[in-house]
């Protein structure tokens, strides 16, 4: 069995293609063979974030197309065992996007035995993240700890009950979990950003894990390594953290609180 | 009056959007629609008489722009309140703008049977009465209707909106809109077990989120119409 997950936000900017090359990476790391795409026609990142930007021949529009096969297309992960990308196009023609073109490449990746496809949506509610989504099983929606990212999110999670190829068919809502990410602890104490509680309270959706404002996620995209695979850091334990409760597992929360107790507060801050 | 009280007043104008009359027109000769036009005014209630109307053609194809002209004119000249011109492959906005009108798209909207002599409760739509439940979040962007009353179980958004032409009930938070009454029902009620609304009206009187009571923000509350004024108790 295949699974299909968007992560998706509404607003931009606010970790999706952080998320999703963690997220791939952290399942290919356990042993399940995934697949991670790029749908940001014209801004393309992800390759960029999974460091194979200088390996990138064919894209997913050319798989669209018929300019070349769906494994000439997939690019391998140097790293990870069982992981594979499918980079976004330089072109500029969205319209290249197709429903139908989406849905036979997903149907190749199926073929080739996929446990996961993520599909790393563009910012917005307007075509592309629908197209992105429309084929989905179940949707990780990230947002950021203020208003406008809430309100967003909101958004998106109400498209998503009406607008995916399950919805359509009457099949009904497909699950949907929140990241939370780039949370400052300190700024919520401050109240300069909301709480958890808050954003678990507005978007009444399960949490699938609080990622923290980390230099981490900088360093890692700079050097073109998914964050998770930075084991020792924040952001790294708490994409572990979500990847774990992804799968079925249950654990604690952790990066909660600010961290001035120090390592005391480390230990003991998550609730 | 801040800039602030005035942009949550065309919000208001959203709402009543739904009270409009549509005028179908068959046909467009002045003569003959000045006789029926000024008939069914006569017979019609001061709240028809004074409805914003919607001016939407039967034959659209074939319309003839000094036709339309005149008829518009026939109209207005019986103190026809238009307001909009309904929009169509056939009639653009250009169109409704050299007849003064704006322009509004019909599609999506919803038909309700008016009858001449609409006292408002005596009105029985197809499924007045019945009750619509929703248990599911109503998120920001999305509009619920209801014919009768409506019973939510889940949190409302900030964005959202409720319309319902009898009670409005929500067993969570409401962060969005509530428009309980929307056919004129001055009796609709509005309960709600955390009022953080954008705005709450009854029959077409409003508070915005600003206007609320500061007592009982974020409680339980209970909302009614007491002639123009909007009363709160607590729900305990
Ligand atoms: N936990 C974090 N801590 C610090 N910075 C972060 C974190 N998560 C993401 N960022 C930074 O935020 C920026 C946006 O991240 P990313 O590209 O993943 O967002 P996106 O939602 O995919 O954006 P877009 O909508 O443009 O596709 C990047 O500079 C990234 O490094
Ligand atoms: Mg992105």
């Amino acid at each position: 069995m295949t699974k299909i997950v968007v992560v998706t936000s509404g607003k931009g900017g606010v970790g999706k293609t952080t998320t999703s090359a963690a997220l791939a990476t952290g399942l290919a790391q356990r042993g399940h063979k995934t697949t991670v795409i790029d749908f940001d026609v014209g801004l393309r990142n992800l390759d960029l974030i999974m460091g194979c930007e200088r390996r990138v021949v064919y894209d997913l529009v050319n798989v669209i197309n018929g300019d070349a096969n769906l494994k000439q297309g997939l690019i391998k992960d140097k790293r990870v065992e069982d992981l594979f990308i499918l980079p976004a196009s330089q072109t500029r023609d969205k319209d290249a996007l197709t429903l139908e073109g989406v849905e036979k490449v997903l149907e190749g990746l199926k073929d080739m035995g996929m446990e996961y496809i993520i599909c790393d949506s563009p910012a917005g509610i307007e075509k592309g993240a629908l197209t992105a989504a429309y084929f989905a099983d179940e949707a990780v929606v990230v947002t950021n700890p203020e208003v406008s990212s809430v309100r967003d999110s909101d958004r998106i999670l109400g498209i998503l009950s009406s607008k995916t190829r399950k919805a359509e068919r009457g099949e009904g809502d497909i699950p949907a979990s929140l990241l939370l990410t780039r949370y400052s602890p300190e700024r919520v104490e401050r109240g300069e950003m909301l709480s958890v509680e808050d954003v678990k309270d507005i978007l009444a959706i399960d949490l699938l894990g609080v990622i923290p404002e980390s230099q981490a996620v900088l360093n890692a995209s700079n050097s073109g390594a998914p964050v998770i695979l930075d084991s020792e850091s924040d952001a790294g334990k708490a994409y572990e953290d979500a990847v774990a409760r992804f799968l079925g597992e249950q654990r604690p929360h952790r990066f909660l609180t600010a961290n001035k107790k120090g390592l005391f507060g480390r230990l003991f801050g998550a609730q | 009056m801040t800039v602030a009280f005035e942009e949550k007043a065309v919000l208001e104008f959203k709402g009543r959007m739904l009270m409009m009359t549509v005028l179908l027109l068959k046909d467009l000769d002045p003569n003959t629609l000045h006789r029926q036009v000024s008939q069914r005014l006569e017979d019609a209630a001061q709240w028809l008489r004074d409805a914003p109307v919607v001016v939407d053609l039967a034959q659209p194809e074939g319309a003839d722009q000094v036709a339309l002209m005149a008829a518009v004119d026939t109209l207005r000249g019986l103190g026809v309140n238009l307001v909009a011109l309904a929009r169509n492959e056939h009639l653009d906005s250009d169109t409704a703008a050299m007849l003064g009108l704006g322009s509004i798209s019909l599609a999506g909207g919803r038909d309700v049977p008016r009858s001449a002599e609409p006292a408002p409760q005596a009105e029985q739509p197809a499924d007045a009465g019945h009750t619509l439940v929703i248990d599911q979040p109503v998120r920001s962007g999305q509009q619920i209707y209801s014919r009768g009353d409506l019973i939510v179980l889940a949190p409302v958004s900030t964005g959202a909106e409720l319309l319902a032409e009898g009670h409005i009930h929500v067993y969570n938070t409401l962060r969005g809109r509530a428009l309980a009454g929307v056919r004129g029902d001055q009796s609709a009620r509005i309960f709600c077990q955390k009022l953080d609304a954008e705005l709450v009206s009854i029959a077409g009187i409003y508070r915005v989120a600003e206007d609320l009571p500061e007592q009982h923000r974020k409680q339980a509350v209970h909302i009614t119409l007491d002639g123009d004024a909007m009363r709160f108790a607590d729900l305990k």
